[in-house]
């Protein structure tokens, strides 16, 4: 693995059979000038000298055994293992969070929502951490609005597990209402803690369940994602 | 072999063809794929006649009727190809899969075009899943006409909101599961509940698909010598007979047994398929291409064989199989979904093959063109069938006569003779706005992925729902709409009525209509009443259509929906596509600003006669419902759309379900805003007010303007020759309405609280 020290800021999106917002992770970072982004293909060996690594929501193999649990043998993921352990960044969105987690790179599993339902709708989620290249561009406590969109996005995880996230300060995303009160009437899955989206102990592998990718224009819902992808370039470009 | 045959579905007569047409007695192989194609569904034979009916060319069609879709252009080298599909009889047996495979199998349609599925919608009909407020032991319910009840005739007693609940829950879940697992957001559709589907449910599903015009495939094969490959999943025995052998059928009590003949899904190997399929059309590889539905591969290899004037030898001994021991008559019907059927020159071959193994998709060559006109059907070499492909693709018509179902009438009912609401008309406001046919539908469409692929600009709970266009800056409206309570009163005012809604829905939020897709749910044709419905509502849809000057260019028909001789409403569900060329040039059902000036469009005189009231209030379905004046219908539009597309309106709200008061409350809860309206320059002459509040009408909208511009907006639409009426102002907490002497004022945290939990609560109410 070779990091670039000029051009654009490269974000290899893995696309795995069922994957289905890999098209729109393309789209959203084409507003982005800095951008430079790629698909890769699960099945490749080689990440093609990414700054940033996205795997995008979808239904990675329809799913099937459990969500994500298929998709972490995928021959790329070796690659991206690889990776995050020499500090590479990895975003997972929703399916790619879910992938994470079955591939032991952050903490936690996933259920089913409460509900049993499918959920699908706009949501606000409130900041805990800038120090992370994912949010350095937002401020601790914004409000951001990011939709969900999925069957089992209930996070969870063990008393030692939930310890050791709360001593490290892992949580970086919460669902909330507007005005940033985190309760559980603006929980929309039944995550623990409300919890929408961590980093690992480095904090170069962020797992989020909402769809940042979804809210970079207005003309379709809103910018409240933009943040995100700000942050990345801006970490990526100011390293570099 | 006579038992066969009528076991097949056969008539003696049909089965007299087929031998003359064999020129001996058919084999068993032979004679499953005649019953197949010539059943109702796959062959048409009750509803073709009168499907001549509508207007099919345009300046923008590029494929009408008879493709897997219709495709239409809209500029800048694109086209929209779209269809809607119903799976209701599969769906009333098992609703999760046979919603789920209904919209697998539209999307299928969609792709097999070369176009990329942008979004589905979904239209719905269950049973009732609560009880009204006309069932309350004292209510004033009036006689005459269809009564509205719960339950089924022949259903099971007790309990009869339970069934029509779980299909209605399943067949949801089933929509999204499939749809939101292939990446293609539902954005639309709707649903009512009427005692008249609680045997019967519809399970209409859309899919609108963009396809670049190099990249349009249509379905004929050509090439002697070419291959014919299969791919997809492998071929097993679920689903032999499934959707082809259901719907050409009425459901008697043995309706329970059939669940085996229903196919089951699989979205992640359809979603492989789609992508392997849309990589091979942008390098050329597909001769013809056809997807696999109804009577698998017997339906698809011989519409691909007529269509192109050749033949086809099909080997069965090549299929892939689940079940290693199956027949091939059995390999030659079954309904396995996510299959496709490729024609595929042998110099392109091995590339479809590497694609394919790219995917983890089976790809096997099973048969080729040949110059025969027959398909011939052969297994381990042994031919088992051989059969002219155009007779197969062109069924027998059915002629029944025609006769008047007995409940229609020529009158509108007499309102005055209505015994007077027996609740304050803010309570009954409430009742419509919780009713599970008005109420939101949030808690369906939340279910479904509605954004993915970053196009939907107006979600689900407008008129219609708005799709951006990346490529050109335009957009894309889309909404299906039909009424079968008002269809049943006139079939053929109801099928103008639909047409008309859904244009007038397309046009409000700032599209014009160019195109329709249909799918016709009507009971049994064997019936003359019935075939009567069928034939007005085509007529009633098809001058609609001339009017608008929009063609149709595919669609489906769906007969036999009746269980215990009880036929549904007759619904003809319509999809309606409107192009726009500047996707900010859009409007929303919200009112905006304080102070903005609230205006109805046109001024039809509000009927009881179908609407949401009657049914609710008194329990009953009667009278005759107006007829659309398309002349006017079509004047009202156009200045919608023009002064949409000149700045003029903040909201625009087709006026529809529960009338002028329910349309005013959606505009107030959609925008978090009141209003004050005086609504006597809508009364149309009626001293009744709850027939000015919740009487319903075509051809009515209702607006709002800044003030400034309501001055111009007033000239444009008498211009224009399109009444227009200033019934009041937006602003407060409440919709403040008055009515000749009464006032109505109900706060936005009543009718929200209503109007956002209606559906849930229907689903719980014991």
């Amino acid at each position: 693995m070779t990091a670039r020290t000029s051009g654009g800021v490269r974000f290899g999106i893995v696309v795995f059979p069922g994957s289905n917002c890999e098209y729109d992770t393309m789209h959203a970072l084409g507003t982005f000038p800095e951008a430079e982004p790629y698909y890769l293909w699960h099945k490749d060996h080689d990440l093609r000298a990414p700054d940033v690594v996205i795997l995008p929501g979808g239904f990675s193999y329809g799913d099937y055994l459990r969500t994500g649990a298929i998709a972490r043998f995928s021959p790329l993921m070796r690659e991206v293992a690889a990776f995050s352990d020499a500090g590479g960044l990895v975003m997972g969105i929703c399916n790619g969070f879910q992938i994470l987690t079955e591939a032991h790179m952050l903490h936690g599993a996933m259920l089913r929502n409460r509900g049993l339902k499918f959920v699908c709708r706009a949501q606000h989620l409130r900041v805990e951490r800038t120090d992370t290249p994912f949010t350095r561009s937002l401020r601790v406590g914004d409000v951001v609005q990011i939709p969900v969109n999925h069957n089992e996005g209930a996070w969870t995880a063990g008393a030692e597990s939930l310890q050791e996230i709360e001593d490290r300060r892992l949580v970086v995303f919460r669902y909330c209402d507007a005005q940033g009160n985190v309760t559980d009437d603006a929980n929309p899955n039944g995550a623990v803690d409300n919890v929408a989206g961590l980093v690992n102990e480095g904090g170069n592998v962020l797992g989020l369940m909402p769809h940042p990718e979804r809210v970079c224009e207005s003309v379709v819902g809103g910018a409240g994602g933009r943040g995100l992808f700000d942050s990345l370039l801006e970490h990526v470009l100011e390293v570099r | 072999m006579p038992e066969l045959y009528a076991e097949l579905g056969l008539t003696a007569g049909e089965y007299e063809k087929i031998k003359e047409i064999q020129g001996r007695v058919p084999t068993h192989v032979e004679l499953a794929v005649y019953s197949l194609m010539w059943s109702e569904h796959c062959g048409y034979k009750h509803s073709r006649a009168y499907l001549r009916r509508f207007p099919v060319d345009g300046e923008r069609v590029l494929q009408g009727p008879g493709e897997n879709a219709g495709i239409v252009d809209i500029g800048g080298g694109l086209a929209v190809a779209m269809k809607v599909e119903s799976h209701n009889h599969p769906s009333a047996v098992e609703p999760y899969q046979g919603a789920a495979t209904g919209v697998g199998g539209i999307l299928r349609d969609i792709f097999a075009m070369g176009a990329r599925p942008i979004c589905n919608l979904d239209s719905l009909r269950f049973g009732e899943i609560a009880p009204s407020p006309a069932h309350r032991a004292d209510s004033p319910a009036v006689g005459g006409g269809r009564q509205a009840e719960g339950g089924a005739p022949g259903a099971p007693a007790g309990a009869p909101y339970d069934r029509q609940r779980y299909l209605f829950e399943h067949v949801v879940a089933g929509i999204g599961g499939y749809g939101n697992c292939m990446g293609v957001p539902t954005v639309g559709g709707e649903v009512y509940f009427e005692d008249a589907y609680s045997g019967n449910c519809l399970v209409n599903a859309m899919t609108v698909g963009l396809v670049r015009h190099e990249n349009i495939v249509r379905s004929k094969a050509a090439g002697v010598g070419n291959h014919v490959v299969l791919f997809g999943s492998k071929t097993g025995r679920d689903g032999i007979g499934g959707a082809s052998v259901l719907a050409s059928q009425e459901f008697d009590e043995k309706l329970e047994e059939k669940r085996p003949s229903v196919q089951v899904g699989d979205p992640f190997t359809e979603k492989k398929l789609l992508e392997v399929c849309l990589e091979l059309l942008q390098s050329g590889r597909f001769v013809a291409l056809q997807d696999l539905g109804a009577a698998g591969i017997t339906s698809s290899s011989s519409e691909m064989a007529a269509k192109g004037g050749v033949g086809i030898d099909f080997h069965t001994d090549r299929v892939p199989l689940r079940e290693a021991d199956m027949e091939p008559w059995e390999i030659m019907i079954s309904e396995s979904q996510e299959r496709m059927l490729a024609i595929v020159t042998p110099a392109d071959q091995p590339e479809v093959a590497a694609a394919c193994e790219r995917w983890d998709l089976d790809c096997t060559v099973v048969g080729e063109v040949t110059n025969t006109g027959h398909l011939r059907v052969f297994h381990h070499g042994e031919m088992v069938g051989d059969m002219p492909a155009d007779a197969l693709a062109d069924a027998p018509l059915c002629v029944v006569e025609l006769e008047r179902p007995d409940h229609e009438v020529d009158s509108p009912v007499d309102a005055a003779s209505y015994p007077p609401p027996d609740a304050p008309l803010a309570e009954i406001m409430l009742d419509l706005l919780a009713a599970p046919d008005i109420a939101s539908r949030r808690w369906i469409w939340e279910q479904y992925d509605h954004q993915v692929q970053l196009n939907t600009v107006i979600l689900p709970g407008g008129d219609a729902a708005l799709l951006r266009l990346k490529e050109t800056g335009g957009a894309l409206a889309v909404c299906t709409d039909g009424n079968g309570r008002h269809t049943y009163l006139d079939p053929y005012r109801g099928g103008k009525a639909a047409v008309a809604e859904a244009a007038r829905n397309v046009s409000c939020v700032g599209a014009e209509p160019i195109a329709v897709t249909n799918c016709l749910n009507f009971g049994n044709p064997e019936k003359g009443p019935i075939s009567s419905q069928l034939s007005r509502a085509i007529e009633g849809m098809a001058e609609a259509c001339e009017a608008f000057g929009v063609p149709v260019i595919s669609g489906n028909v769906s007969l036999y929906n009746e269980s215990f001789g009880q036929a549904i409403y007759p619904t003809p569900v319509v999809g309606m596509l409107g192009l726009s060329d500047d996707v900010e040039a859009r409007c929303g059902v919200a009112f905006g600003d304080a102070g903005d000036v609230v205006l109805l469009l046109g001024d039809a005189p509000p009927a009881l006669d179908g609407s949401e009231y009657q049914k609710r209030w008194f329990g009953c379905v009667e009278g005759r419902i107006p007829d659309v004046d398309l002349e006017a219908e079509v004047l009202l539009q156009g200045v919608v759309r023009k002064a949409i597309v000149d700045g003029m309106l903040r909201s625009a709200h087709d006026c529809s379900d529960g009338g002028l008061a329910v349309a005013l409350a959606e505009s107030c809860l959609s925008g978090g805003i009141g209003a004050r309206v005086d609504l006597d320059p809508a009364a149309g002459g009626s001293g009744r007010h709850d027939l000015v509040l919740f009487g319903e009408a075509p051809t009515r909208v209702v607006v709002s303007v800044a003030p400034a511009v309501s001055g111009a907006f007033q000239k444009l639409c008498e211009g224009a020759g399109v009444p227009s009426a200033v019934l009041g102002t937006v602003g407060g907490e409440a919709l403040r309405m008055a009515v000749g002497w009464e006032q109505i004022e109900l706060p936005l945290a009543a009718m929200r609280d209503a109007y956002d939990n209606g559906l849930e609560r229907a689903l719980e109410v014991r």
